[in-house]
């Protein structure tokens, strides 16, 4: 079930533009401007060596397409030497603009090269429990 | 021209309900008492019996495993520490998490250090013993003849 679920998770490897593999009949591409707008920010500030951005925010009471719940996997060389909290700082400030307008949740995982095994599985956050919106 | 007036007011609506927003975060001063008044604080979603963010509801869980005592308080009954909190912190999101009047970090945060066991220290230099600790401690008496 969460392979299916992930297999719903766009993951685009380059580019701004997302799709969602299991609904194909309605094959519907679009815009994601935020995600490719985080997307930006994180590749230029911290020069990224490996970087992920799942948006969750199917996983909640949104409306379909929403950019409203991410998380991000942030490998960079500038997180070496910094403890966690300085870590996700640094990221929550890059995003800061993001954050203000419209993104709600933002789960970080914020590792060195040295600490990234590319083997690592990026789990899901925990599901909603109904507490947006409020 | 009924709509024009109500779109309008619509708009006056919206700009006055994210200013009232902003004008009535809780004070800092009121936030520092909060998170000193137990050793560990925590700003959530929900109360811990019905957490209402699975990010919330994570925290509570780690809480729950290692036996710990805490004050929880439910951001969503109170729209000024909603905002409050985030400024008091300088952090975006909730859950928030406090140990001796200090801010810990969010869910990612108190994950990573349950996982590490650093959880484990943090609570003991405020002299809270983990009860994941104690577990630890008995089954190796039993080992041990």
């Amino acid at each position: 079930m969460q392979n299916i679920l992930r297999s719903v998770i766009n993951i685009p490897a380059s580019g701004y533009v997302g799709v969602f593999p299991l609904h194909k009949s309605m094959m519907s591409q679009f815009v994601a401007p935020v995600e490719a707008s985080i997307r930006q920010k994180l590749t230029s500030q911290l020069q990224t060596t490996h970087l992920e951005i799942i948006n969750e925010s199917y996983m909640h009471n949104v409306p379909k397409n929403s950019e409203t719940h991410f998380k991000v996997v942030v490998v960079s060389n500038k997180f070496a030497d910094l403890p966690l909290i300085k870590r996700h700082r640094l990221v929550n400030d890059i995003l800061k603009q993001e954050l203000n307008s419209g993104v709600h949740a933002l789960s970080i995982i914020a590792k060195t090269p040295d600490q990234w095994n590319s083997s690592e599985q990026t789990e899901p956050s925990p599901n909603c429990r109904g507490g947006f919106g409020k | 021209m009924n709509l024009n007036i109500f779109s309008k007011s619509n708009n006056l609506l919206r700009t006055a309900a994210s200013l009232a927003r902003f004008y009535s975060a809780k004070p800092a001063e009121e936030i520092q008492k909060m998170v000193n008044n137990n050793k560990v604080v925590v700003f959530m979603k929900g109360v811990p019996e019905q957490p209402r963010c699975g990010f919330s509801n994570a925290v509570v869980q780690i809480m729950r495993m290692h036996g710990v005592k805490y004050e929880a308080h439910d951001v969503l009954a109170d729209e000024a520490l909603r905002q409050g909190i985030k400024d008091f912190s300088n952090w975006p999101t909730i859950p928030q998490v406090f140990i001796n009047g200090e801010f810990v970090g969010g869910c990612d945060i108190l994950l990573q250090m349950h996982r590490s066991g650093d959880l484990i220290e943090e609570l003991e230099k405020v002299g809270i013993k983990s009860a994941l600790l104690i577990e630890k401690e008995q089954e190796e008496e039993k080992k041990s003849p």
